[in-house]
């Protein structure tokens, strides 16, 4: 039972944050796009300037809870997709310092630099984490010992980088629509047309995924047992729609949230799909890291969830409060501090 | 090389260079809030020019921490992954509570402290800045107390092939880890005090934003004196803790050979690794090897000669790290003590003025000196007594760690710099408007 709570709470972890960073990601990775002037490429950083930090700290937090809840499963896929892992440090690394650095100097060159450093550190982790998480579902070629047989270009099979792909879109779709939210003139008008253009390609990839899953991984077998679980597809299907809607009815905030839970809920099908496996052996059943053959002590899980059922909820708290004061209009040169 | 030395150097990488940014954060967070606590409740522009001045050097520095520590929380799977299935029972979930406790605290509230000034009252956004210190300093004594883990291994019980949670409290109360709470964050003041001091000395050389600098300085110099002493008095007490717990790593710190009582302390000493014994050994201390193990000048200290070579660690390394760690700890006082003494009228000194500008990386190396002595000299455990760091290493591939390897110090050199020299070119800016 605890490990089955851990489980869940893992996969929303990892649901928080693709919600929380995946709109500031989406964003970078637009940059180039929708950014023509320099107050516009200000107004993107702007844009994540106070939230970023804290949206990493859920990648940190999922990363942890990992580590402290299924030390096996830990252990065995940060070693596992090493070389991956390390692409998506050194790109968030060069995000991360992009937002302080970048406007600290007049000199076009140092800004460009960084915008480069800005878009790349925010594409690359999107197309790995949609990677990662795609291999995840399908499983790793992990031998007795859970070590993963296979490197970094495995990793990049047709349905890895589809779900790689997928969730480069996903992320655009949620930034474009924080973007549409949070700037004002020209550069908001673009950021909705690029959501509205965004948005079938969103559909079409969400619908090859499936579809791909459904042929390609034992994602689905779960659902199939328990019919009710379709609720999930269902709201992630529902949040898409609902993107659409609120998007031509100009109601960006609500549209925001339709996006954001799209997301969760396409975080929670596959971690559900995957229960009770973390990371599934493709070469033997039985080699597989469960939630069982995983999992920390009980003691140690009764600990942590005390720690989580307190702080995760506290933590969900200020974060909206600084969300709800901290995302008004930019709209002018006064309120840019990147 | 293989994986495991190519891991080791990798993880010393990158634990270095994350740490030229943690101590300036833990403790200037604290002494910005100081400030901004002053601007609360008098309301003098001054105590938010210099906020603001010193919370602008701040964030650059707290970005270039905030990035580098997340590398190092992934590093344990990455790299160290045998370990993190033996005590990830008890460290990882460490790490998971200083996430959900402290990081997410540190990092919500930096972006509302960055983006508050004009949204915020000057009460509140104070209380931002407390938020943030708080928190940066609660994230320390988690990490502490996950590296206290690893230095003296305590509330565990070997249970299905791994170290499993036995007694939690005895985990978070072990007293090694709090000593080094106390010398970490000590530590983290005489960073920011030697901060706040160098560039203030810098400013009062040139006669310029005298106020707000001399306000700077007479703060740095009484809250830098403090520190450097607790770090020193502490320090001992910290050393009498390994002489106990670590007796190998306490012989090495010392090049220590022959197990003896009244163990005298050589000034001037070459370690000769090889042939087990000292090249040069002059100037000896009597008995005060043994009074500074032990508090006892009668009290025997164990010689290197007494652990089996393959239980030793490094001695060359530890032994230099200890004698600049202890040096640097030996000035730091001085320095400010001398300030202190001279405080109404430090523009008589100049000359001391230029020494504080020199002095700033002083505490910074006395950090990295002081991490190197507790992690080298812990070798070759990566777990004292429980696990040999030769056992902790991931399956990966002499060529995967090798590229990372480079990547990373490649990648760290570059941001080393221009972090650099966007703090220099704000330092010397001085402050700007209100």
């Amino acid at each position: 039972m605890l490990e089955t709570i851990w489980f869940v709470l893992w996969g929303v972890l990892w649901a928080g944050y693709f919600v929380l960073d995946g709109f500031d990601l989406g964003m970078g990775t637009l940059m180039p796009f929708l950014a023509k002037n320099e107050f516009d490429k200000r107004t993107i950083y702007n844009a994540g300037g106070p939230f970023w930090d804290g949206n990493e700290v859920w990648l940190i937090a999922a990363g942890g809870v990992t580590f402290a809840a299924f030390p096996l499963a830990y252990a065995t896929m940060f070693s596992g997709l090493y070389s991956a892992l390390m692409l998506l440090l050194f790109a968030l690394i060069i995000r991360g310092v992009s937002y302080e650095f970048r406007s600290k100097v007049e000199s076009v060159g140092w800004r460009s630099l960084w915008d480069a450093c800005h878009t790349v550190g925010s594409f690359l982790p999107a197309l790995l984490l949609g990677v990662a998480f795609a291999n995840l579902f399908h499983g790793l070629p992990l031998d007795e010992q859970h070590v993963n047989q296979s490197g970094l270009i495995y990793l990049l099979n047709p349905y890895g980088l589809l779900g790689g792909v997928f969730f480069v879109a996903m992320f655009a779709l949620h930034g474009a629509l924080w973007l549409a939210i949070r700037a004002t003139g020209d550069i908001k008008a673009r950021a909705v047309s690029a959501a509205g253009k965004l948005w079938p390609a969103v559909l079409v990839l969400v619908l090859a995924f499936l579809a791909y899953s459904f042929v390609h991984t034992q994602l689905f077998g779960n659902y199939l047992k328990n019919p009710p679980l379709f609720l999930i597809l269902i709201l992630a299907v529902a949040g898409l729609l609902a993107a659409r809607v609120y998007l031509a009815a100009g109601k960006l905030w609500l549209a925001w949230t339709g996006s954001a839970v799209f997301i969760a809920c396409v975080a929670l099908f596959g971690v559900v799909g995957l229960f009770p496996a973390i990371l599934i052996s493709t070469l033997n059943p039985a080699w597989s890291l469960t939630i069982m053959n995983a999992s920390s002590s009980p003691l140690t899980l009764k600990i942590m969830l005390g720690v989580a059922l307190v702080f995760v909820p506290i933590v969900i708290a200020y974060q909206f409060w600084v969300y709800k004061n901290f995302s008004g209009p930019i709209e002018g040169e006064k309120e840019l501090e990147y | 090389m293989d994986a495991l030395m190519l891991s080791r150097l990798q993880f010393a990488a990158a634990t270095m260079f994350h740490f030229l940014f943690v101590p300036l954060t833990l403790g200037l967070s604290v002494l910005i809030a100081c400030m901004e606590t002053a601007y609360a409740r008098t309301g003098k522009p001054v105590y938010r020019r210099m906020a603001k001045f010193w919370g602008k050097l701040f964030l650059i520095n707290f970005t270039l921490g905030v990035v580098t520590g997340i590398t190092l929380e992934f590093q344990f799977g990455t790299n160290w992954s045998r370990y993190s299935a033996y005590v990830g029972d008890i460290f990882g979930s460490l790490l998971a509570i200083e996430a959900t406790a402290a990081f997410f605290l540190e990092s919500t509230f930096i972006g509302v402290w960055h983006f508050g000034w004009d949204k915020l009252s000057p009460k509140a956004h104070a209380i931002t800045a407390w938020l943030v210190a708080g928190a940066s300093n609660l994230s320390a004594v988690w990490i502490l107390i996950a590296n206290g883990f690893m230095q003296n291994p305590l509330g565990f019980v070997l249970r299905n092939g791994r170290a499993e949670l036995d007694d939690f409290v005895a985990v978070i109360t072990n007293p090694w880890a709090w000593n080094e709470f106390v010398h970490v964050v000590a530590g983290g003041f005489c960073v920011a005090t030697f901060f706040i001091a160098g560039i203030s000395a810098w400013h009062l050389l040139r006669k310029q934003n005298e106020e707000l600098f001399a306000k700077s300085m007479r703060l740095a110099l009484t809250v830098g004196f403090l520190a450097t002493v607790v770090v020193a008095v502490q320090g001992h007490m910290h050393g009498n803790l390994v002489a106990k717990l670590q007796p190998a790593k306490m012989a090495a710190m010392e090049s220590h050979w022959e197990t003896v009582k009244n163990a005298p302390m050589y000034l001037l000493q070459i370690p000769d690794e090889k042939n087990e014994r000292n090249l040069v050994q002059a100037l000896p201390v009597p008995s005060l090897l043994s009074i500074l193990a032990f508090s006892d000048p009668n009290a025997e200290v164990k010689g290197l000669k007494d652990f089996a070579p393959a239980d030793r660690p490094p001695v060359g390394i530890t032994f230099i790290a200890f004698r600049i760690m202890v040096g640097i700890g030996t000035l730091m006082p001085l320095l400010m003590l001398f300030g202190l003494w001279k405080r109404d009228n430090l523009a008589s000194v100049p000359t001391y003025l230029k020494a504080m500008v020199w002095a700033m990386p002083l505490p910074y190396l006395g950090m990295e000196a002081g991490w190197t002595v507790a992690e080298v000299g812990r070798q070759p455990w990566i777990v004292q007594g429980l696990m040999r760091t030769a056992d902790a290493v991931s399956p990966i591939t002499a060529g995967q760690a090798g590229s990372s390897l480079v990547a990373m110090v490649l990648l760290y050199t570059l941001l080393g710099a221009a972090g650099a020299y966007l703090m220099v070119t704000a330092a010397r800016k001085g402050p700007q408007d209100a």
